[in-house]
């Protein structure tokens, strides 16, 4: 494909091999250490589910409870499968939820097996875990029965909607409306505060601060809601929700068992926006990745989080590197072009000059850097100022670019952005906006060329050739110098800061994951 | 809401009865949206123009009525009031304090403090957006006035989003600041309130009469509640970093006054 935008074919090249270069190390970190939180994730997968609900500190997921016990008595370094497993055949236990309560009651005593022994619970740890990667192959081979029988959206860009309620019942209202009024998407937020938490809740949830709680409950429920919708609608309604936190590996676990399609799953954004362990976000990340690729769950990145603390012009080129670090990361961990979701936005102060024509540049740059992935637009959230119909037009500005460089999911830009929680209208005259906007203009792109050496072509080269800078700087630093120094977003974060650094833990040689296997020989 | 006219005062031009202004004086033409919970047609429109009546519009014109799947119709209103609001009645709170510029601001500070003034910021509770602080501390500023991190003669100190209480009160205290900026735009269930009334607290309880300036800012908060939630000052929506610096000078020189 020859580059409208004039892109040398060598600075591209250049800018992916300073990415892989960047990222190798912190891929090293990642392949070298475990987290509580993927070993919680590996149990879930072996089959464990259910909550403490005697505990005093309320319902303590029994993976929790597992986990922490395990590395009490013999440590994590090698996983907590073996020791589970050796344990499960030591005591003849009938399920995972039996040893669980034993447990927690404290009639069991955690080791490393050796010999024979060890051999034994290899073998029914890789049994355990099996069950669960074939319930992930069942549902992605059952999602995708499901869209040759009633079909995908006719036309592109998806229309991705958010819901936000706090209780999963009205949600499924909220949800199932918008699948009626246009939405192929749907999202549900997460409860405020829920990425800190080191557990998983358990159960429906009706009682959310400014989103609902992701729990697997909840999850099933959704999904069951809008399987009927779509056969009403006629197309397969996605379902998205969110592994970022401290529980990003169980929340990938937890949406590959209940048939999510999509996951908010960045490789920095916990580092940059919520103080999370550098390293315990990169080895997270990692197996939470390789869950969504065996799962065919398409991930969608957080780059646009970025403009949203740092100015829109001048840190445009940091999107474009933390795309490729994005796109590096998520190609190791085994997801292809087509399950890439990569971020951006619409964040350009309206008031400056030409502001849609660097948008448009942005954008097409996006576009063209990376042409077999389902890019993300996200709409103007900084400069929406209460005034709902300055705000109404800046959408459709949003959503003409967005048509014009050819992008795969839109989120639906919300005209009462900061000033409430969008409401029955708020979302239906956002729809409108969008329809029209694709309806009169869906086809422009056949029309619109940007001019060799114009002000959009030059401005994506310029980009681009920051982004080739700044990587050339992140490799020579090390890419969490970089991030402690503020390179993304404003934000400094150190490697040795910031949340859950404590629940990472250093493998040993005779470290076992059957799951980390089957996800990398594509066995089960 | 805060008065955005610079004269404390006499208002020599201003009216003291007013309605709202279409396009002729005193013509109280407003123009309002709503849904109602009935499906579209004659009847859904006619409950539109009661609600409108009930409302004080009269006569109303429902402009716009349009179907929003079977059991919901969004209305635009256009009418108008008879109300009229009478401008001695109308209570405020005015900028108690000059407006600076920065090299004012730190001329200020020099002359009083003979040291920095020491700024701590941060997002408290669960809250993770940080563009409200950011706008205000950050270089970067907001529209077009530079943040306080520009001041050469303060000293800022950002924690980010999602600083515990503790947290910021001992941060404080080690940097000794002499005034404290929290930020709270997530507003479920008074979550900003609350927070803000823990934080206050907090300083009370660990600094005494001793405790640095505390200034609450967001886009919800309405500056007349700074007694009820415990803090010196707090800010509303659109305020720009020199407001801030200005009132700063202003409080550190009215306390060494005393």
């Amino acid at each position: 494909m020859t580059s409208t935008l004039g892109l040398d074919p060598e600075v591209t090249r250049k800018a992916r091999e300073l990415a892989a270069r960047a990222a190798e190390p912190v891929i090293d970190l990642a392949t070298a250490h475990t987290t509580v939180a993927v070993e919680r994730a590996s149990l879930r997968l072996a089959g464990m589910v259910g909550a403490d609900t005697t505990h005093r500190a309320g319902d303590v997921p029994w993976v929790n409870r597992v986990v922490d016990t395990v590395q009490e008595h013999c440590g994590l370094a090698q996983g907590v499968l073996l020791p589970v497993s050796h344990a499960m055949r030591e005591g003849s236990y009938t399920d995972l939820t039996e040893l669980a309560e034993a447990t927690a009651a404290g009639q069991v005593r955690y080791s490393i097996p050796s010999g024979n022994a060890r051999r034994g619970a290899v073998s029914l740890s890789r049994k355990l875990v099996r069950a669960g990667i074939r319930r992930l192959d069942r549902n992605r081979a059952e999602r995708d029965r499901m869209i040759r029988k009633i079909g995908d959206p006719p036309q592109r860009p998806w229309v991705y909607l958010i819901v936000a309620t706090g209780d999963i019942d009205e949600d499924v209202v909220q949800a199932t409306n918008a699948a009626r009024a246009g939405a192929d998407i749907i999202a549900v937020i997460r409860s405020t505060g829920q990425s800190l938490l080191d557990y998983v809740p358990e159960g429906a949830t009706h009682h959310g601060f400014a989103g609902t709680f992701a729990t697997q409950e909840n999850f099933r429920i959704m999904r069951a809601a809008l399987d009927e919708v779509s056969k009403e609608v006629g197309r397969y309604i996605r379902l998205t929700n969110y592994a970022s936190g401290l529980c990003m590996p169980e929340m990938a676990v937890l949406a590959g068992l209940e048939r999510l399609d999509m996951m908010l799953n960045d490789c920095m954004y916990g580092i940059l926006f919520r103080d999370i362990n550098p390293i315990r976000t990169f080895v997270d990340q990692r197996f939470s990745r390789q869950v969504h690729a065996r799962a065919g769950i398409l991930i969608n990145t957080g780059e646009d989080n970025y403009l949203t603390t740092a100015d829109a012009v001048d840190e445009a080129h940091t999107v474009t590197v933390s795309q490729l670090l994005n796109e590096r990361f998520a190609h190791e961990a085994g997801l292809p072009d087509e399950l890439l979701g990569l971020g951006h936005a619409f964040e350009i102060n309206p008031a400056i000059p030409d502001s849609f024509r660097l948008e448009l540049a942005h954008a097409l740059l996006a576009r063209e850097l990376f042409p077999d992935a389902p890019l993300k637009w996200m709409p103007p959230t900084k400069h929406m100022t209460g005034d709902i119909f300055q705000g109404y037009l800046l959408d459709g500005f949003f959503n003409l670019a967005g048509v014009l460089s050819e992008q795969s999911i839109l989120l639906v830009g919300m005209m009462t952005e900061a000033v409430v929680t969008p409401w029955l209208s708020d979302r239906d005259l956002a729809l409108t906006n969008v329809h029209y906007v694709r309806n009169a203009a869906g086809n422009l792109r056949e029309d619109f060329r940007p001019a060799p050496d114009g002000f959009i072509a030059k401005r994506a080269q310029q980009v681009l050739g920051e982004a080739v800078d700044l990587l050339g700087r992140i490799t020579e630093d090390g890419l969490l110098d970089a991030i402690g120094n503020g390179t993304f977003g404003l934000m400094k974060r150190p490697a040795d800061g910031g949340k859950g650094a404590g629940g990472v833990v250093a493998k040993d040689d005779g470290y076992h994951n059957p799951a980390i296997d089957f996800f990398e020989s594509g066995a089960a | 809401m805060t008065n955005e006219q610079d004269a404390i005062g006499e208002r020599p031009n201003e009216p003291r009865h007013v309605r709202p202004y279409g396009d002729t004086t005193g013509d109280g033409m407003v123009q309002t949206s709503f849904t109602l919970p009935l499906s579209h047609g004659p009847r859904a429109e006619a409950a539109a123009l009661q609600l409108a009546n009930k409302m004080g519009m009269d006569p109303a014109m429902v402009v716009h009525a349009k179907a929003m799947g079977a059991q919901y119709t969004f209305f635009v209103v256009y009418g108008k009031v008879s109300h009229i609001v009478d401008m001695d009645a109308v209570r405020v709170v005015e900028r108690e304090f000059p407006l600076l510029s920065p090299a004012e601001v730190n001329s200020a500070v020099r002359n009083l403090l003979r040291r920095k003034l020491v700024v701590v910021g941060g997002c408290i509770g669960t809250d993770a957006h940080t563009v409200g602080i950011d706008a205000i501390l950050n270089i970067k500023g907001f529209a077009g006035d530079k943040g306080l991190e520009y001041y050469r003669e303060l000293r800022v100190i950002n924690l980010g989003a999602q600083v515990s209480v503790p947290q910021l009160v001992k941060r404080a205290r080690v940097e000794r600041a002499d005034a404290v900026l929290v930020s709270q735009v997530v507003t479920q269930r008074d979550a900003h309130l609350l927070n803000t009334r823990e934080m206050s607290a907090a300083f009370a309880e660990a600094m005494g009469q001793r405790r640095p300036l505390l200034v609450a800012g967001g886009p919800r908060f309405d500056p007349l509640m700074a007694a009820d939630l415990g803090v010196d000052r707090v800010f509303a929506k659109g305020t720009t970093p020199g407001e801030v610096a200005s009132y700063l000078v202003h409080a550190i020189s009215t306390d060494s006054e005393q």
